[in-house]
């Protein structure tokens, strides 16, 4: 092989023979490094799940299974996007279901009670989702507080601006124009058009965080803040946005969620941002942060959607499915630190089948 | 404290002698008593009962009002202390409330099911039953390296699941539960309810135990810098799972008492109170990220909490508005930790320059 041409495993230029050999032998071939991850792992899982749905449910693949399966986890699914950006930097937002309540509360009041056109509400719904999001990040970002005790401090506050502003009334009676279009499939298919606007908002977050200067940075933080500070990302301009996005999505959620259930109320999405996190984390990205792939979380989403959907349809009542979710998200957790356990245990012959597997 | 150190000098010392003065030994203890956040919050607690009081004689006055102010914090007070001993060691438990429904349930059940059983072993039954949980949460956190944030989102679910599954649609009510159980839940000794007394000896031994015992001082040790107590050859996991059992030991008998208090009990017990709990203990100063902090702060914060919500009517805001209150008092907490934080690294700055 001539120097000229640098393919993969070549040693840098200036080692030994044996050096080079001993170089290339630590860097793992492509398929290894594309395939053996915690994404293929979610995502094998999500396939061999689907299977077994498919098999015991009938008519599980059907289009009215998909069609609900979809409108129901869009929520999840929208906001999932920018929580994995925010969890890759180590922060984290309890606030986004909050925020989704916020949001539907101001479409409401702005469309029933002020008589707005519904497109100009929804505008200001998500500004609000924005606005929030930029309150988090500002706490976050530029005053330096944990996100963890900021987030549990506005999940009471926008709730609880939700709560005060609907009092127990809730807005209801919206355009039936657009109730009826969040349903809409796309042409004769069996899946909503709501999912091309998730599809758009996907391919938006991978550019931004798979293929960006900004997304290398939102892993750096993740790994190291402050090595992130001194190789010159602006961490706090980053972490800002980050919140500024997952209060802007949330707030798109909550314009879905009031049309979508033709309702504003104070104590809708209870309990949601608990279960972004959890389909989040399911999908392989480290709650220490720097480590995670937007696949990986979609396919996650699926994966607690395939699984409570095919419970329900089983006649399973929804106890059950929070029981497996809940050990699910456990499992996820713990499997890696387990096989790195056991692998510090076995015998030096065993021992190399292990070696490489990094320990997230 | 500093103040109560300094030798008596009666007649004050003269001015401009260089020692410092008496106006000065009053004004630290003020600053003393201002950076105290167990003393500062104690007074945002004062100002608020004395603000209901004075618009509504019966929040404070009345026997029912007096009554409610000292019981209805007391489940939440149980919750705090041993959210805080969690927190204390940087972690965080999300599962007492499913933990609370399950031994609330547990309760209900064995008073059903076996109607002979005396109630000390109920109540005991429901403290192990609550133990036993947290064992589940320690070991998971601390031998397998992960936060705790995670591991108890998941056994909140878990434990939640167990608990709607095991109840179903049956709701306990107060007619199934004997009528010396109940009436622990209403009655009181000399004007303080039962519930109060419980909910207060459980916080001083708390306090005791953090204060004084060699495994109490080791939870701080831990959670200021995990790996430094590792390096020192403190037992970092033993300490993080006993954490763990005597938190979950607490929400289990924040479980048995919700039983008593309000001789019912539905599916929907305890939902949403875990972040209350971890929002007093934050209120009350125990830092989110481990090492500082007092069982008596989170005890205050669980207080001031509860009675706002009842004062908020009183003081003609509708009581719609509770949560966002709650939300800004939590926020403006942790503000205030990082302002103090700052102000503490800067005078430090200085001293060292001098």
């Amino acid at each position: 092989m001539s120097a000229s041409t640098p393919t993969r495993g070549t040693a840098p230029v200036g080692l030994s023979k044996g050096e080079a050999r001993t170089y290339a032998s630590y860097a793992r071939p492509a398929w290894q490094r594309w395939l053996l991850t915690r994404e293929t792992a979610v995502i094998l899982l999500l396939a061999v799940v689907f299977a077994w749905a498919t098999s015991s449910v009938p008519n599980f693949d059907g289009p009215l299974t998909l069609y609900y399966l979809f409108l129901d986890l869009m929520p999840i699914l929208l906001i999932a996007l920018p929580m994995t950006l925010v969890i890759i930097t180590g922060e984290i937002d309890l606030s986004v279901a909050s925020t989704v309540v916020l949001t539907s509360a101001v479409t409401g009041l702005l469309t029933i009670d002020a008589g707005w056109g519904f497109g100009q509400a929804a505008l200001v719904a998500i500004a609000v989702g924005a606005l929030c999001g930029l309150f988090n990040g500002f706490l976050v970002g530029y005053v330096g507080l944990p996100s963890l005790a900021v987030t549990i401090g506005t999940l009471a506050l926008y709730r609880g601006i939700a709560v005060g502003l609907l009092g127990t009334e809730a807005k209801t009676g919206f355009p039936e124009e657009w109730t009826d279009r969040v349903k809409e499939r796309i042409g004769e298919t069996s899946y909503p058009q709501v999912l091309v606007v998730f599809g758009v908002l996907a391919v938006v977050f991978v550019l931004l965080l798979h293929f960006s200067g900004f997304g290398r940075g939102v892993y750096e933080i993740g790994l190291n803040d402050e090595a992130a500070r001194f190789s010159g990302v602006d961490v706090a301009r980053t972490k800002l946005l980050l919140f500024v996005l997952a209060g802007a999505v949330s707030g798109l959620a909550g314009v879905y969620y009031t049309l979508r259930y033709d309702l504003a109320r104070g104590d809708a999405a209870n309990g949601l941002e608990l279960q972004v996190i959890a389909a989040v984390l399911l999908g392989g990205v480290s709650i220490f942060g720097g480590r995670g792939a937007l696949h990986g979380v979609v396919a996650g989403v699926l994966l607690i959607g395939v699984i409570s959907s095919a419970m329900r349809l089983q006649g399973e009542t929804e106890n059950v499915t929070t029981i497996v979710i809940g050990l699910l998200l456990i499992a996820s957790v713990v499997t890696p630190s387990f096989l790195s356990w056991v692998s510090g245990r076995l015998p030096a012959g065993v021992k190399g089948a292990f070696s490489r597997s990094r320990r997230t | 404290m500093s103040a109560t150190l300094a030798p008596p000098s009666p007649g004050g010392a003269p001015s401009g002698s260089g020692a410092p003065g008496a106006g000065a030994r009053v004004r630290s203890a003020l600053g003393h008593a201002v950076r105290s956040r167990e003393i500062a919050v104690a007074v945002v607690l004062l100002v608020v009962v004395a603000a209901a009081t004075a618009r509504n004689d019966s929040f404070l006055l009345s026997g029912d009002g007096w009554r409610d102010l000292l019981l209805t914090p007391s489940i939440l007070l149980l919750l705090a202390a041993g959210q805080m001993l969690v927190i204390v060691t940087r972690s965080v438990d999300l599962s007492v409330g499913s933990t609370m429904a399950l031994t609330a349930y547990l309760t209900g059940r064995l008073f059903i099911d076996q109607p002979g059983l005396p109630i000390p072993v109920v109540v005991l039954a429901g403290v192990a039953m609550g133990a036993l949980l947290g064992v589940v949460n320690g070991v998971l956190v601390a031998y397998a390296g992960v936060p705790a944030l995670v591991i108890t989102l998941g056994t909140m679910y878990v434990y939640r699941g167990a608990m709607l599954s095991w109840a179903g649609s049956d709701r306990i009510t107060a007619d199934q539960m004997p009528k010396d159980f109940l009436s622990l839940g209403t009655s009181s000794v000399v004007g303080i309810p039962v519930l109060t007394i419980v909910a207060l000896l459980v916080v001083a031994a708390v306090g005791y135990y953090l204060h004084t015992a060699r495994s109490g001082r080791e939870l701080y040790a831990i959670g200021s810098d995990p790996d430094a107590a590792r390096l020192y050859g403190l037992k970092v996991p033993t300490r993080v799972l006993t954490a763990f059992v005597l938190c979950g030991a607490l929400a289990g008998l924040a479980g048995v008492l919700h039983a008593a208090r309000y001789g019912s009990v539905s599916s929907s017990v305890g939902n949403g109170i875990e972040l209350q709990a971890v929002g007093a203990a934050v209120i009350g100063g125990v830092a989110i990220f481990g090492g500082s902090g007092t069982v008596w702060g989170a005890a205050i914060g669980a207080v001031l909490l509860v009675t706002i919500n009842r004062a908020l009517p009183i003081l003609g805001i509708p009581e719609f508005w509770q949560r966002a209150v709650v939300g800004a008092l939590i926020l403006g907490a942790v503000v205030l930790d990082r302002l103090l934080a700052a102000r503490r690294a800067r005078r430090l700055d200085e001293e060292r320059e001098d």
